[in-house]
């Protein structure tokens, strides 16, 4: 059912406490009361908030629209609706590709979460569409019984339940939103391309700037070990050691989260095998060669250096890699278990080697050993 | 390229019942990775390979044709689970 707006009370479909959000561009007079429409024209914010959702885990965590039913253009009983996911960036990429069109939006509370996540979840989900479909009371909308769903919702919508609870029948759309215009001339038919998620190189390089932020803070951790390791004398550490001593693996601590979580996701399809943890250890085996043959440093020259060396940062761009199975639209839970059940053993073992090398490199610098 | 970019061989669980398929092609209309065609006016897997295992084909053929174990892929949940023996989320898409 609608609610009264607590500003004028007046009956609308979405709760509003207050002023509108930039977004609402102003309101659809219906029979059933009014509906608030939304602009299919980005504007900075928008665009602003685009970018940050791509830098700020925070930020795209709260950065969400209210569920409830909405308007686009000057919908009428006819008119299509459109099912979203309650994140704002859903939301605004299907307004600003549904721009210049005239439909209804069901925005459904995802928890703020995008479709396909919230479809594995399960929250883009049968139960939030019929509960949602009822709270708004689509029914007095629109003269016809279709709804259209993203196709990365299916994985969490059960279509002929929907049918069977509300009478509504789902239509899956494209993909991609920019396909939804050609969908609907071709008469509600999206074709095999339409409907293959892809992986591009862009798809690809707007991940990464998360996976990065999200390891910062490990870096710190790691270069105060890294330093105190090298500093560390039977007199206690020496700030002098461990600058001097330190630096090189601190900074090649640095460039391996470049290359894991940069560079071999980048370059993906291009690094050899099918196992990411592989191609991670691949890029870092051959980061650690360069080093060793361009930088004339003489640790470099040391032989527990160099065992320390390559088995402690292949082994981080390994598990880099293999973290990003999670982010990709190619992967699946088996492969990534089947990888796992491999690959961390042999993490353990390199890890271990790699700290043995390093107390022997120490004993041996303290004569010792 | 993205389209076609495979994972591991032979590791998916996904299971196609031929029998019961009545070719609604609700398969085809769902799945992300185009592991399903029309033949012979049946649902007929193209490469399994492709298959990520998202539940859409399952979920949504009404006759059971389609089998498959569907579940989180983030490695880092699939650690914590190993370890605490369930499988809960990571913590990133909460």
């Amino acid at each position: 059912m609608s609610v009264n707006c607590c500003g004028t009370g007046e009956k609308q479909a979405t709760p509003c406490c207050g002023s509108a959000p930039a977004y609402v561009s102003g309101y659809i007079e219906t029979p059933a009361g009014k509906v608030q429409q939304v602009s299919g024209v980005w504007s900075r914010q928008e665009s602003i908030g685009q970018i940050r959702c791509r830098i700020s885990g925070s930020f795209r965590m709260h950065y969400t629209v209210d569920p409830g039913l909405y308007g686009i253009g000057n919908p009428t009983k006819e008119s299509p609706v459109f099912v979203s996911a309650n994140y704002k960036m859903s939301f605004d990429i299907l307004r600003r590709e549904l721009n210049g069109i005239y439909g209804w939006i069901l925005v459904l509370d995802t928890r703020g979460i995008n479709v396909w996540c919230a479809a594995g979840k399960g929250t883009f989900g049968t139960e939030e569409i019929i509960n949602r479909i009822r709270s708004v009371g689509l029914e007095q909308y629109v003269g016809h019984r279709r709804i259209i769903l993203p196709q990365l919702g299916a994985p969490g919508v059960q279509s002929h339940t929907i049918k069977n609870e509300t009478g509504f029948s789902v239509k899956f759309g494209p993909v991609y939103a920019h396909d939804i215009k050609q969908y609907l001339n071709n008469g509600y038919k999206a074709d095999k391309q339409m409907r293959t998620v892809r992986f591009s190189l862009m798809d690809r390089m707007v991940l990464t700037p998360m996976e990065i932020t999200a390891l910062l803070k490990y870096t710190l951790i790691y270069a105060l070990a890294v330093f105190a390791l090298f500093g560390l004398t039977p007199q206690g550490i020496l700030f002098k050691n461990a600058l001097s001593e330190g630096t090189l693996f601190v900074i090649m601590g640095l460039l391996a989260l470049f290359f894991g979580a940069y560079f071999t996701l980048v370059f993906l399809p291009f690094i050899p095998f099918r196992s990411f943890a592989l191609k991670g250890f691949i890029v870092g085996v051959a980061y650690c060669a360069l080093v060793s043959v361009t930088l004339d440093n003489p640790l470099l020259h040391n032989r527990y250096i160099q065992i320390a060396m390559f088995t402690l940062f292949p082994v981080i761009t390994s598990y880099l890699a293999l973290n990003f199975t999670g982010c990709t639209t190619f992967t699946n839970m088996s492969g990534v278990v089947k990888e796992m059940k491999i690959a961390i053993p042999l993490y353990v073992i390199a890890l271990a080697v790699s700290i043995i090398a390093l107390v022997i490199y120490k004993l041996v610098s303290w004569g010792i050993v | 390229m993205g389209d076609s970019m495979k994972y591991l061989k032979n590791v998916v669980t996904l299971k196609q019942f031929p029998e019961k398929c009545t070719g609604c092609g609700i398969c085809i209309d769902v799945c992300p990775r185009g592991v399903y065609e029309m033949k012979n006016k049946k649902a007929s897997i193209t490469d399994k390979d492709l298959c990520i295992e998202c539940g859409a084909c399952k979920k949504n053929c009404e006759y059971g044709a389609i089998e498959v174990a569907e579940g989180v892929g983030c490695a880092a949940a699939i650690a914590i689970g190993m370890l605490t023996g369930s499988e809960p989320n990571c913590g990133c898409c909460d």
